[in-house]
């Protein structure tokens, strides 16, 4: 079978093993063995933690480049609305637009007006009957892989609404497909991504659907050459961009756009996965929305940003004052579509739980047994030599014949003291033996 | 802990400790995960752990909680120091609860949570003397169809 697309890459010539991923990974996916960084795919669910903290740059995000540009006839630029907080309080998004036209792209879409239409969307379809409570935002492609890891009796939950990105590709292609007499593979369509998530979500989506998306790639990549072309912008071209539909990229901008009475908003994986244990005990039954990002900042403080987060997250704060109440989308020509399935997604997401310590139940338990015992031998403080986060996966690593039980450098020490102490009783028998046979006599004289 | 049948591990829970309220279940939850139990077997035994754990934090002084994994049921049995349940047929009905306006603000109080417990469970039995303590035992039977669902794990052939 084709191994699944993965958003993240490592570069073991780059990598030392410096163990911070090891130990900042929240899904507990990065393991150093000889010295280097390796991926568990099974755990891994692309939040890029590990992009961020990596202080040698050794994990890449498998993003697109300016050179798959070329194989198409015409280009579009999607630029996440994350963009238009990157390049300081005086560029307006109408002028940011306009400058990716200098910058290698034919033509550019926005994606936050897509958002606002989604998010009308999103409220049809919380106002319907019988919907399992809480529902959860699918849009960050991180959390959408967290759930079929590690929480599918959750998958339900998650709204089968397509992403703004990929309503505006998809209505954008099909309108250029006409206009300009071409297939829609001539057509490059690229995402302005601010995380290697993002890949994820139009390489491999979660429904299998297909993607009117042919790439990302970075902000961060392409930031240089919009601050050259910013440089010398006309900064009063392009109509301007309106509606909530901006506030996106911060931590509340979704349901900012929703009238649900009872809505959350949730950031950063470790708070995310509390709600989400909360979610799976039964609880929080009266909330009808969950908005979660897997970024701390939600998505302004992706890994492929440039702007400080707080600063970007001001920026938005202001586009919202500035534009978000001006004139918006037709309410009720969007209820029509969200009726006709314009928003919706069909199909279901499969669950891809972590592999288990063992595919037979009674193998199984009878690991885990193990696996406890070695645990109550490791000295319980999760230092990491190991190239494991914590003493307890390193205990579930043996088990499953990943490691051996003297990596640990505890565990070590340990054989290498009673060998030793072996060692010594030898030695100390033999002294015995040799003075019994010549008595008291001094060797020396 | 066990032998190579059965795996086993107790927890303690201390009553009126609402910061650590939920940190049980969420940790048997995860010993459940990497033993590949269905992901549906999880959830029940999820609110039935959650449930019972919140019952010790709510009303008990503290107890012990063991869960025990064979390869053909999971057992919660949950042992309390604590006021005991006096009617215990009472406490067994939807709706009926003694919890304080202060339990209620957090969201509990429904009179739901011995009802959810034994929803949720195969086997239910509880017992209690008044003035010192309740004893809970759960069980949620595993068998070829729902112990080790086929369609929850891809990894399994």
């Amino acid at each position: 079978m084709e191994e699944d697309f993965r958003s993240i890459l490592i570069d073991s010539e780059k990598c030392t093993g410096r163990m911070r991923c090891v130990h900042a990974c929240p899904t507990q996916a990065v393991r150093v063995r000889d010295g280097r960084a390796k991926l568990l795919r099974d755990r891994c669910i692309d939040c890029g933690e590990c992009v961020r903290v990596c202080p040698n740059h050794a994990f890449l995000p498998h993003t697109s480049s300016f050179h798959d540009l070329s194989g198409f006839k015409h280009t579009i630029a999607f630029p996440s609305p994350v963009f238009y907080s990157q390049f300081g309080k005086d560029a307006r998004p109408a002028t940011i637009l306009h400058a990716l036209t200098s910058v290698g792209f034919d033509d550019v879409c926005d994606v936050a007006s897509a958002s606002e239409s989604v998010s009308i969307a999103i409220q049809e379809y919380l106002d319907s009957e019988n919907r399992p409570r809480p529902l959860i935002s699918p849009f960050c492609p991180a959390i959408v892989r967290l759930i079929q890891v590690r929480y599918p009796n959750l998958l339900d939950h998650l709204i089968p609404i397509e992403s703004p990105m990929e309503i505006a590709a998809r209505e954008t292609k099909k309108r250029k497909m006409q206009e300009l007499g071409l297939q829609e593979h001539e057509i490059g369509a690229i995402y302005l991504t601010p995380c290697p998530a993002k890949m994820i979500a139009l390489k491999d989506p979660p429904r299998k659907q297909h993607s009117y998306l042919d790439g990302a790639i970075p902000i961060s990549e392409i930031y240089p050459s919009m601050l050259q072309v910013l440089r010398q912008a006309d900064r009063t071209n392009g109509p301007d961009i309106h509606g909530l539909g901006l506030g996106w990229p911060i931590l509340g901008g979704q349901v900012a756009c929703l009238k649900a009475e009872e809505r959350i908003a949730v950031a950063g994986l470790t708070d995310v996965m509390r709600v989400f244990d909360e979610i799976e005990n039964g609880k929080l039954k009266h909330i009808q929305y969950v908005e979660c990002h897997s970024c701390p900042t939600a998505c302004v403080g992706g890994s492929l940003t440039v702007e400080n987060p707080y600063i970007a997250r001001a920026r938005v704060l202001r586009l919202i004052d500035q534009y978000g109440s001006g004139p918006g989308q037709d309410r009720q020509k969007i209820r029509d579509l969200y009726r006709s399935g314009f928003y919706s997604l069909a199909g279901t997401i499969a669950p891809s739980p972590i592999q288990p310590l063992d595919d037979d139940i009674s193998r199984a338990i009878h690991k885990m047994h193990r696996r406890n015992q070695i645990y109550e031998g490791l000295p319980k403080i999760d230092c990491g030599a190991c190239g494991a986060p914590t003493c307890m996966t390193f205990a579930a690593d043996v088990v499953k014949g990943d490691a051996e039980t003297d990596e640990c450098v505890f565990l070590a020490l340990k054989t290498l003291e009673s060998k030793s102490r072996a060692l010594l009783e030898v030695i100390e028998k033999q002294n015995r033996k040799i003075h019994g046979r010549f008595g008291g006599r001094d060797h020396d004289a | 802990m066990g032998n190579g049948e059965t795996v086993s591990q107790s927890f303690a829970i201390l009553g009126r400790h609402f910061l650590e309220g939920g940190q049980v279940s969420t940790e048997i939850k995860g010993m459940l995960k990497e033993l590949g139990i269905d992901a549906a077997i999880i959830r029940r035994v999820a609110i039935a752990t959650y449930e019972a754990e919140m019952n010790v934090v709510m009303y008990a002084e503290q107890a012990s909680l063991t869960l025990k994994v064979t390869p053909r049921a999971i057992t919660i049995t949950v042992v309390d120091r604590g006021p005991g349940i006096p009617d215990i047929e009472l406490a067994m009905q939807e709706g009926y609860s003694t919890a304080t306006a202060e339990m209620r603000e957090l969201g509990f109080g429904a009179g739901m949570g011995l009802p959810n417990i034994r929803r949720n469970a195969d086997e239910f039995n509880i017992t209690s003397t008044v003035g010192k303590g309740t004893r809970l035992k759960i069980t949620v039977n595993l068998n070829e169809t729902n112990g080790r669902g086929l369609p929850f794990n891809p990894h399994r052939q």
